[in-house]
């Protein structure tokens, strides 16, 4: 490009005819031969992966898939976060509640009473934020293991399991920062789950 | 710990700068290379099948209309796929065709790599729409702008008539960038659990016994380009908080590395093209500056929190998590929302709706600025029109010709530059003004109060911007908001792109000014303040009013 002799360059016609074949070719290249190129790769390498992470309990059943969290109604089980999609992952989303939207406030309120009913004896001050709000996708599969703990006295009580045994089954299941570093420590609720599930029916 | 996570990707971005940018100068000064060996094979390939012969350099006029031509076609064939997708192959979940105003605003959106939404793509588009319209586009679309933005450099950094040859651009861009990165970036993802598939939506039986469905496919091969690309449309309505889309903290580096890296170097390359790195490096560094204020507006009003919920009694320190995901915390969702909005990517890995007030106005100022490092190209292309603007304004103060680069900066530069720059809040506030004075605008609003007030404006903004993030409880997907948003999209990209060729076009028939003793120099301190002065002062001046009757009202009456 650091020439200053004068090229003719194409002209118009040929630009919009090469126009219109380049059209065709990179449709052909980005839309069809690398989706299909990497889906192969995928595919072939890591099926595991590629195929949603899905995990099955002791009978060989797929529950779900570890990357999904799900709604839990029984309040023997860990509760993940607020989703007001109920955790149906053919969609995904929040109700985009601003910071000052009075719904925003009211929904919360009456997470904090729905909260002191189900687990009188914590103090609401324990009660982390991350429980009561929700998350940005709908589908957020973790809780932080402040929420995990909280929870431990509530499914004592109702289980009949031991506080202490609750904390081991949390401490297995916090997954510390990735690689140490990034992001947050977090719990699976719906691995938690399923280990506790088969607790619950020994 | 959040710090020094922020901290640790930030070193990562400015140890890729520079081999990342030496790179691209390489693909674009057409001087052989050793990777020629590598992709010269596949480039003759792509020449013969499009009928290149002649890639000698073009005109600005004639670069322009190649450009407008291509995007015209992708354009016309993009439409017609969506309308007829019902009837096409790898629809798995039998989707329906898009509606046509859906349909032109999608199309707008993604050719112009803006990637704003009115669908949601689990319900709204069949696999082969995402593969063969989506991500088509993505490459595209980042593909024109790189060009364009190469094309304007020369413009300013060489002498003769020509500023290179669009197709041979458009080619190599996706052929020694765009394609070899993200099959890369793809497979890394799919490593970390990004799924990648062709089958349908999954339906499993929960520990709870109930039915789940779990709407999946090519998730990572989109992923990939939409960042690499700076793209920003989700394969899934919630984007990168999807847990699908961005699985874990690792994923979300890997993302905000991919969208970030290639923006950041282009001052670099800049700077190789003008043989005067420091050039590059000015730049590079008013745009950092810039970034940084507004991630620890955004860092630290997230984390500080929302006060009517904190007020509650409960157990606030993790900061405001309405609207975000745990797996990223603030940390990683502040960062990922200042890259996004400098990055004019508009993936989002928590809501924006759901931000606190500062937090909000975080990318919100970013996009009205467009210049913190800036989507493909298109950021570097206008802080490089800030400069020459303050050149002028410096030349004014103290009665000489500005010259910028070694060549007079004249009234018709000026004059297009002027376009250009009063073009961005021409078209974002004029139609925030109309949407409020109608229904049908009104009628979108989700949130009462102030909050309303900047969702219509952050809509538009993103739009004109081409980032195409939102506050997505927006009632978005009418005629009214498909068609203003569509045509809105169209006006941000393509006028400040020929305004910006012309000038290129104009300066590279310039006679070479010698530099003296008293030629005002661009690459100095003086001249990194008095660039990030013009930004805030133009920017300020258009945009404040409108920021103080949203997000700053909104902040102060929160209590």
């Amino acid at each position: 490009m650091n020439q200053t002799t004068e090229h003719p360059g194409p002209s118009a016609g040929s630009s919009a005819w090469i126009a219109l074949r380049a059209g065709f070719v990179f449709i052909v290249l980005c839309g069809i031969a690398y989706p299909l190129l990497c889906t192969g790769l995928a595919q072939w390498f890591m099926p595991g992966q590629a195929n949603g992470s899905l995990i099955r309990d002791a009978s060989g059943q797929t529950v779900g898939s570890e990357l999904i969290g799900q709604s839990f109604a029984d309040p023997r089980y860990f509760q993940g976060r607020v989703s007001s999609i109920d955790y149906k992952a053919e969609a995904s989303g929040s109700n985009n509640y601003g910071p000052s939207n009075p719904d925003l406030l009211k929904r919360t309120q009456d997470s904090i009473e729905a909260w002191k009913q189900a687990n009188p004896g914590v103090p609401i001050s324990e009660l982390p934020i991350d429980l009561i709000t929700n998350s940005g996708s709908g589908l957020d599969p973790h809780i932080s293991p402040e929420s995990a703990a909280v929870q431990v006295p509530r499914i004592a009580r109702l289980t009949g399991i031991a506080e202490d045994d609750l904390r081991k089954l949390v401490d297995k299941h916090t997954e510390g920062r990735d690689l140490g570093l990034f992001g947050e420590p977090r719990v699976n609720v719906l691995k938690l789950n399923l280990d506790l599930k088969s607790l619950l029916t020994e | 710990m959040g710090i020094l996570q922020i901290f640790v990707v930030l070193t990562i971005l400015m140890l890729l700068v520079k081999p990342v940018g030496t790179y691209v100068y390489h693909v674009y000064s057409n001087e052989p290379n050793r990777t020629d060996r590598i992709f010269g094979w596949l480039e003759r390939l792509i020449y013969l099948l499009i009928g290149l012969k002649n890639r000698a350099g073009m005109t600005w006029r004639r670069y322009a209309l190649s450009f407008l031509l291509t995007n015209i076609v992708l354009v016309a064939i993009g439409y017609l796929l969506l309308r007829i997708q019902s009837a096409l192959p790898m629809n798995p979940n039998g989707i329906g065709d898009m509606e046509e105003t859906l349909s032109f605003n999608t199309i707008a959106s993604f050719m112009t790599n803006t990637n704003l939404q009115h669908y949601s793509g689990e319900t709204g588009l069949s696999y082969f729409a995402q593969m063969a319209v989506i991500m088509m586009m993505m490459f595209t679309s980042a593909a024109t702008g790189f060009s364009v933005a190469i094309a304007f450099v020369r413009g300013l950094t060489s002498k003769g008539k020509t500023i290179g040859n669009f197709f041979e651009d458009f080619v190599k861009s996706h052929t020694r960038i765009f394609f070899p990165a993200a099959i890369v970036v793809t497979l890394l993802l799919v490593a970390l659990q990004v799924p990648q598939t062709l089958d349908p939506t999954l339906t499993v039986t929960s520990l709870e016994g109930a039915a789940q469905r779990i709407a999946i496919g090519p998730v990572a091969s989109l992923e990939a380009i939409k960042h690499l690309g700076t793209n920003g449309g989700g394969f899934f309505g919630a984007n990168s908080a999807h847990p699908f889309e961005n699985p874990n903290g690792l994923t979300n580096v890997i993302e905000i590395l991919s969208m970030w890296v290639l923006p950041a170097s282009l001052p670099y390359v800049y700077g190789r093209f003008a043989k005067n790195r420091k050039q590059g490096w000015v730049v590079f560094g008013a745009m950092l500056t810039l970034f940084l204020a507004f991630l620890t507006i955004a860092y630290t009003s997230e984390l500080r929190g929302n006060p009517a919920i904190n007020a509650m009694g409960i157990d606030a320190s993790q900061g405001s998590m309405e609207g975000k995901e745990v797996r990223f915390g603030i940390a990683q969702s502040a960062l990922f929302t200042t890259v996004t909005a400098a990055a004019t990517t508009g993936t989002v890995n928590n809501m924006h709706d759901t931000l606190t007030p500062l937090g909000g106005l975080v990318p919100l100022a970013e996009m009205m600025l467009n210049v913190v490092f800036g989507g493909k190209g298109v950021g570097l292309v206008n802080m490089l029109m800030y400069a020459i603007l303050g050149v002028f304004l410096c030349g004014l103060m103290v009665g000489r010709t500005p010259e910028f680069l070694g060549r007079k900066i004249e009234p018709k530069e000026m004059k297009l530059i002027a376009a250009a720059i009063l073009m961005h809040p021409l078209i974002i506030l004029a139609p925030t003004a109309i949407a409020f004075m109608t229904d049908l605008g009104k009628g979108a609003i989700s949130n009462p109060g102030y909050h309303g007030i900047t969702q219509v404006l952050y809509e538009y903004t993103s739009s004109a911007a081409n980032n195409g993030s939102g506050f997505e409880g927006l009632a978005d997907n009418t005629p009214f908001w498909n068609v203003t948003t569509g045509l809105v999209m169209l006006l941000g990209r393509y006028v400040s792109m020929i305004a910006m060729l012309a000038v290129a076009g104009s300066l590279v028939r310039k006679q070479w000014v010698p530099e003296t003793i008293g030629t005002f120099r661009t690459d100095n301190k003086l001249f990194y303040a008095i660039l990030i002065g013009t930004v805030l002062i133009i920017g300020a001046l258009t945009f404040l009013p409108a920021i103080v009757l949203g997000p700053i009202a909104e902040h102060l009456t929160l209590g």
